[in-house]
């Protein structure tokens, strides 16, 4: 009979429990660091007399913010800001990916491209931006926009209601009248139409073999069936055209110089780096398997949507996860010509209010949250697009 | 089980030095000493404040208030780590130790002082926020600004001014945010925004360096309060004391007329029983603050009286008046409290 001491002698040199040992040392020391590093932070912090907490984001913020996607005014909370930059910052990062990502896949299939313009263009265009830091990149747009844009007194005018000037671009503000829900209803009424429409084609296609043109007449019905709606019931919208008064204008949308000069900025340097991703998963698939569907006579769009695309987003979607990561990233640049990003906002709490500790975190945290979401998101994505081994 | 041992051992150094640089030691006039020099923040570039010169070397009033204290502690007043912060990082700076001393146009507010872990020392400028404009838009007055656009940087006191008193006059400004005032100005000039505010004294000195300054008008204006003092951090009350009587004492050589040039003289020569505890001949005002008893007169030698300074750097360079910032005696508000 083996006694207790012998055991636990055995169970030492048994490789897994020495290392359970191991970690769950390692563990406590991390464990005991932060702790440490978080009582040393709050007595420092006490001692100079620095509060702490999460107090402050009731308190009114006082703080001036120029764009907002959300009702603010100065007289909001610190809470209130700092959602203004979060949402400022999703705002302009959601539409930075759609179009860098639109723009990428130009700018990719055009370096693969066999005409020689065409792919030297997209060359220089990755090459330029790839290699220049994006801060500049932004502040070569804004400066150059400032200095070639016209002044607010003598706009460039091209169209009624359009006005180009360095306070930015004021398009005219569609004002709904009773009745537009209809329209609104109309238009998903369409998509629901053209998503069972679809459904039923391809049901009619496995059983006849005979393919309609479904993008097209579904393309039709959304577009067609709310504007006749909208004709129906006599147009029941009208437009607010922004109006020079004083120094600004005054209604209408608008466009900012600084959310502009950011949007072009990070879609442009995202597009590059897309655009790579995009060629490099289109140069991943073996040409023989092209030329073989070639050869057998599938047509062109069945091979690129059959052969091409489906091996080449499986290179192409987990590099762009991280673009898109970093696009998220870098539009905390925004603070350096002068949009209200969530990092702007945030120094700015941190400047009146001295609490930088729990901005940063608070920083960290959304971003984190942000990039999570996205990679998710891709990584679903991934998972559809992967081919199915059988 | 050895590298079990090593990673314990590399996990304590790690621990040990997370120690040395949270728990930051209680006397900042010790660790002067001991570094031998002053690491002192200043601006990104204000001139007539802090801003280096052509060879580099930084020069302004707020500059000098930093080698006066080098002076006095160090002997030196090159001695000096000059700090470039931005308008956000000023206090933080401070606050955490990273600098010693922030001198760097920071107006005096409550919340600063009680809530953000920062001290203030002594006004060296009573400053008012001001409004810079293009001459061609024909405005007289700040009230006449609704709906203009206006620069600004962030993490300034003037940030929020502009919100008051938007809010205050139901003016609808808007005010354009930029985390420098290099870009705030260069958004300006490049006619992004109608309205430049900042403290008045900055906006002249800053005026100077537009490509036009003579189309650009200062409206008459004033519309908050900025004594603009050096700060510390909280709780090293010695230290801030030395910061404190530094300024006190430039300020009432300026009333004693005594100078770089002649305080030397003065020491020797004075029967003014003021002056002569001030330069250290008699009395022991240097041990009060844990120094030697000659602190003051290095560091008049080194910079003059604070009449001195302001003239070198605000008078001759810029042009500004001294206007609220003369000594009480001449019609000012500068009162500095007694050498005694």
């Amino acid at each position: 009979m083996k006694t207790l001491v012998s055991q636990i002698k055995q169970s030492f040199n048994n490789i897994s429990v020495s290392g359970l040992v191991g970690q769950m040392f390692v563990l406590g020391l991390i464990f005991y660091g932060s702790y440490f590093l978080l009582l040393t932070t709050q007595e420092n912090l006490t001692a100079r007399g620095i509060d702490s907490g999460f107090k402050f984001l009731n308190s009114e913020a006082g703080l001036p913010i120029s764009d907002s996607l959300i009702e603010y005014s100065p007289a909001k909370s610190y809470g209130t800001a700092f959602l203004v930059g979060i949402l400022n910052t999703l705002f302009v990062s959601f539409i930075a990916i759609i179009f860098a990502t639109i723009l990428g896949v130009i700018v990719g299939v055009g370096r693969t491209s066999k005409n020689w313009v065409i792919s030297k263009v997209s060359a220089f265009f990755v090459e330029t931006l790839r290699n220049i830091p994006l801060l500049l990149t932004l502040l070569f747009i804004y400066t150059v926009a400032l200095g070639t844009l016209p002044r607010a007194k003598t706009p460039f005018n091209p169209i009624e209601g359009v006005f180009l000037s360095r306070r930015g671009l004021y398009l005219p503000d569609p004002i709904a009248h009773d009745g537009f829900g209809l329209v609104v209803a109309a238009f998903f009424a369409a998509i629901a139409i053209a998503y069972f429409f679809t459904k039923w084609a391809k049901k009619l296609q496995i059983r006849t073999g005979r393919a309609l043109p479904k993008t097209l007449i579904s393309l039709l019905v959304i577009i067609v069936l709310p504007l006749l709606v909208f004709f129906i019931l006599g147009k029941p919208m009208s437009l607010e055209y922004a109006e020079l008064k004083g120094f600004n204008f005054v209604g209408g949308i608008v466009l900012k110089p600084e959310f502009s000069a950011l949007l072009l900025g990070l879609i442009l340097y995202t597009a590059a780096y897309i655009g790579e991703n995009v060629r490099s998963g289109l140069q991943s698939v073996p040409a023989g398997q092209i030329e073989a569907a070639r050869a057998l006579r599938v047509p062109k769009s069945v091979i690129i949507r059959k052969v091409l695309l489906p091996q080449a987003l499986r290179v192409t979607i987990p590099a762009t996860t991280n673009d898109y990561t970093s696009l998220v990233k870098n539009s905390s640049l925004a603070v350096a010509i002068g949009y209200p990003d969530m990092v702007s906002i945030g120094g700015t709490i941190i400047g009146q209010n001295g609490q930088a500790i729990e901005i940063i975190a608070m920083w960290m945290a959304v971003y984190m949250t942000i990039n999570l979401i996205i990679s998710a998101l891709m990584n679903w994505l991934n998972s559809r697009v992967q081919i199915v081994e059988r | 089980m050895k590298e079990l041992f090593q990673f314990t051992k590399v996990s304590a150094l790690i621990l040990g030095l997370a120690m040395i640089t949270t728990t930051a030691s209680a006397s900042t006039l010790e660790d002067v000493k001991k570094k031998g020099v002053l690491s002192c923040g200043v601006s990104e570039g204000v001139p007539g404040f802090s801003n280096p010169d052509s060879s580099g070397k930084w020069v302004g009033l707020d500059v000098d208030m930093c080698r006066a204290v080098a002076a006095a502690v160090l002997g030196d007043p090159t001695k000096i780590k000059f700090v470039p912060l931005a308008s956000k990082q000023k206090i933080i700076a401070v606050t955490s130790g990273q600098v010693d001393l922030t001198s760097r146009t920071t107006t005096w507010t409550m919340k600063r002082d009680t809530k953000e872990g920062a001290d203030f020392t002594a006004v060296v400028y009573y400053d008012g926020q001001g409004f810079m404009v293009r001459k061609e838009d024909g405005i007289k007055s700040a009230k006449e600004m609704s709906g203009a656009s206006v620069c600004v940087t962030t993490g300034t006191t003037t940030e929020l001014n502009i919100a008051d008193y938007s809010r205050a006059n139901n003016l609808k400004l808007e005010a354009v945010v930029f985390d420098g005032k290099k870009e705030a100005l260069n958004a300006y000039a490049s006619g992004r925004c109608d309205v430049f505010t900042t403290d008045t004294s900055q906006l002249a000195s800053l005026r100077t360096t537009l490509k036009d300054p003579e189309n650009h008008l200062i409206l008459p204006e004033i519309i908050s309060k900025e004594p603009l003092s050096p700060l510390v951090r909280h709780g090293d009350n010695q230290w801030k004391d030395i910061i404190t009587w530094v300024i006190f004492g430039l300020i009432n050589a300026e009333e004693k007329g005594v100078t770089a040039a002649n305080a030397a003289e003065m020491k020797a020569k004075s029967t003014d029983p003021t002056v002569q505890r001030m330069l250290g001949k008699t009395g022991d005002l240097g041990t009060f603050i844990g120094l030697d008893n000659d602190w003051l007169l290095r560091a008049i030698t080194s910079v003059g009286n604070y009449g001195e300074i302001y003239e070198r750097n605000l008078t001759k360079t810029l042009g500004l008046e001294r206007g609220v910032n003369q000594l009480w005696s001449k019609g000012g508000i500068l009162y500095a409290s007694p050498l005694r």
